[in-house]
């Protein structure tokens, strides 16, 4: 029998839902949107998926040895945004474009910041808005599902005043689009997953949608074509639930989730670009700090109001 | 069902001992009776080293107001008064008692019932039976009892939750003592002049909430019985007071007030338990139940312990620990403090001893904190553990005390939750001992 024991600060148990459970769940709930996305682009997508998220995995282990810091591949979260990168990505993309964005999104955007926990953007979005920049004709190439035809996305056609596709092609992901943008049911299975395993909350998603939904119902615009369209489903489950870049407070991750929705449809009705799903999430996670500052949670027994 | 925000529901492992009568353990042969058992001021003693001493006899009191008499627990003769190891993690002034011989003599036996004495009188009982509160927090009972001139207290609250896992003493105690406590929750609404009685059990005590409705006691007030047992949903921390008074009255102590702000009192079951034995029968507080389990003990039982008794004496009883025993905690998983070794007291506030193995009692890792916000949902008090947790890292006194750190209850929900692992109410608890000792610097 030991005479002495451990001695530790209370409390002597803890959950088991570590950081690399909540990872490895969000990356099981990604591969529903990949799926769709092998099925309506072809095993390209598959391969595409395949060297963003490796590249991704290898370049922060890279990173981390060269910056003598923990390899923490093993924690899920490289996997997660060589996922959610992939997903964002046109099916056509070079691979090896794909591969240069997973090195941006790893050493650039987080690895240089400190890390998991500590980069300020999202690192799939910027990454992708890093490629956009660099190769902008590569980065807006939509193909047709199937026969992999060339055409426009739903928003741009929109944009353009033509024809859309049906709502039941916007939502089973028959459309152009990025890789895992378009099935909005596999997306939503996905999330519901992230929902079910209380992983991701209702506040930054319902704000999004709610918010874009309502104003392109003021805007006199189809609401609901608004909200099948584009990256929406993919960007308010998958990127404004990000725990890193996004407010840590249910009030807060409300805010962000109508200030997401607010610049998607500026961006979309009166901006260049047909799509702003991408960047108005990266606009708010600047804004990230501030809401922290401003939106914290009731005190109990504190002032109500 | 009302509740409070916040909070965990935990596994909570209560099966194995639930079940299990409260056994009385023999009259140990050795005592050691710490001089301080209670929140507030140290006693002195009233005995010197070769007297002999009866089995209730005061044997340590303090003149200040927020303190509590010690007594002895068994029969026999003192034989050492010097600093002693104490679960509470430094050395106490501990008075030995070794059992032979010892003097004659009693216990005062109060002569009056119930209705006969005056609040004054039950203040005095209370005090003199050295009654602190018995769900572990230790706070002396009669200072409670006696809410500042112009402070209405409308309702008394029994607190019969026991949200901690494991621990099973208070659900025991409701089952096999039920009169007791309905007899000592009427003498402690007395005291405060409460008119209603409100005693909040868990729902997955069920046979506790029961016992208590169909006591003789509960039976002889009939009709007009200011008593009422309200089932309230199992959730920790449940038993916390802030909590409690909140999901049974739907009331907010203020940030930084006590519970008599909104006209209530709370007390443990286990207090309660205790009044009554000191009004019907005299008897002082020396003896307590505490249960014994964890994943690290051979056998788990409900025992009823005399204070001063050696944890190790009480495990033996108890079949000894398991060789991969590595954790003993006194009290519950969730806020109980772990000691290093079992040549420790049993002391008032002791509701449990948990022994713990390394599975179930890992040591962790901290990383860095992923922002997932789980500890600011979980948190009962409306704090932001993780920011809090920053700027103590960071030496921010100022920030720490705008975050709130004094509303922290050190519940333990926060570190439970982070998938970070990070020490959470470690550092809150260690915040607050810096900003109390930064006080007591400037002024």
């Amino acid at each position: 029998m030991p005479m002495t024991f451990d001695v530790s600060s209370s409390p002597h148990i803890r959950s088991p839902e570590d950081t690399r459970f909540m990872m490895w769940w969000v990356a099981i709930a990604l591969l529903f949107p990949l799926a769709a996305a092998v099925y309506f682009f072809g095993l390209q997508a598959l391969l595409l998926t395949m060297v963003v998220t490796i590249t991704a995995v290898v370049s922060e282990a890279l990173f981390q040895l060269l910056a003598k810091r923990p390899i923490s591949i093993l924690d899920g979260s490289a996997v997660v945004t060589g996922l959610l990168l992939a997903l964002v990505l046109p099916p056509t993309l070079p691979y090896w474009m794909g591969a240069i964005g997973a090195i941006a999104a790893m050493v650039l955007v987080k690895g240089l910041f400190g890390g998991l926990g500590f980069n300020i953007f999202n690192p799939a979005l910027a990454a992708r808005a890093i490629l956009l920049a660099s190769w902008p004709v590569a980065m807006t190439t939509w193909t047709r599902p199937f026969d992999a035809l060339t055409t426009a996305t739903p928003l741009f056609l929109d944009k353009m005043g033509q024809a859309t596709p049906g709502y039941l092609d916007l939502f089973l992901g028959n459309r152009a689009g990025s890789l895992g943008e378009t099935s909005v049911l596999m997306i939503l299975i996905g999330a519901g997953i992230l929902f079910w395993k209380k992983i991701i909350d209702w506040p930054a998603p319902a704000a999004y949608l709610g918010t874009v939904g309502i104003l392109a119902l003021i805007l006199g615009r189809d609401p609901l074509f608004a909200l099948l369209s584009g990256g929406l489903m993919i960007g308010a489950f998958f990127m404004a639930t990000d725990y890193v870049t996004a407010p840590v407070t249910t009030q807060g991750r409300f805010i962000f989730g109508m200030g997401c929705g607010i610049m998607t449809i500026l961006i979309r009705f009166y901006g260049g670009f047909p799509e702003g799903v991408n960047y108005s999430i990266l606009f708010m996670n600047i804004l990230t700090p501030l809401i922290d500052k401003y939106a914290r949670p009731r005190l109990f027994g504190g002032k109500r109001g | 069902m009302n509740t409070f925000s916040g909070g965990l529901h935990l596994k909570y492992n209560k099966e194995s001992t639930e079940f299990k009568p409260i056994k009385e353990l023999p009259s140990p042969q050795r005592v050691v009776i710490p001089l301080q058992q209670n929140l507030g001021c140290p006693n002195d003693p009233l005995v010197k080293v070769g007297d002999e001493v009866y089995e209730g006899q005061k044997i340590g009191d303090s003149p200040k107001f927020v303190s509590a008499p010690v007594h002895a627990s068994i029969s026999g003769k003192v034989t050492k008064i010097e600093k002693l190891p104490n679960p509470c993690g430094f050395d106490v002034a501990s008075v030995v008692i070794e059992a032979g011989g010892g003097a004659k003599g009693s216990v005062m036996h109060n002569a009056k019932t119930l209705e006969e004495l005056t609040p004054d009188e039950i203040r005095r009982i209370v005090r003199e039976a050295g009654i602190v509160g018995m769900g572990g927090a230790t706070f002396p009972t009669h200072v409670k009892l006696t809410p500042p001139a112009g402070k209405l207290i409308d309702t008394l609250i029994i607190n019969g939750c026991e949200c901690e896992p494991y621990i099973t003493a208070d659900h025991r105690l409701m089952l096999e003592r039920a009169d007791d406590i309905i007899f000592g929750s009427l003498a402690l609404a007395k005291a405060v002049g409460a008119q209603n009685i409100l005693i909040g059990v868990e729902d997955n005590k069920k046979d506790a909430v029961g016992a208590l409705s169909t006591s003789d006691e509960k039976h002889h007030l009939g009709k007009n019985s200011p008593i009422k047992i309200v089932e309230v949903e199992t959730k920790y921390p449940q038993g916390g007071e802030k909590q409690l008074i909140k999901t049974l009255l739907d009331r907010e102590v203020p940030s930084g007030k006590l519970p008599l702000e909104v006209g209530a009192v709370v007390n443990n079951v286990g207090t309660a338990a205790a009044v009554a034995a000191a009004i019907k029968h005299g008897t002082p507080l020396i003896k307590r139940v505490l249960t014994v389990t964890g994943p690290g003990m051979k056998e788990r039982h409900n025992f009823l312990v005399r204070i001063g008794t050696s944890f190790e004496e009480v495990l033996k009883h108890s079949e000894g620990l398991m060789e991969d025993a590595s954790r003993i905690v006194m009290g519950g998983p969730m806020m109980g403090l772990a000691v290093s070794s079992l040549d420790l007291p049993v002391v008032k506030g002791t509701t449990c001893l948990l022994v713990f193995n390394r599975k179930e009692a890992r040591i962790y890792e901290e990383k860095d904190c992923i922002r997932c916000g789980r500890c600011i949902k979980h948190c009962p008090a409306g704090l932001m553990p993780n920011f809090l947790s920053d700027y103590v890292k960071l030496k921010d006194w100022e920030k720490v005390e705008e975050y709130h750190v004094a509303d922290c209850i050190e519940c333990g929900c926060c570190s439970y939750v982070c998938p970070s692992r990070i020490f959470l109410v470690q550092y809150f608890k260690a915040a607050k001992r810096e900003l109390q000792v930064r006080k007591a610097v400037c002024q």
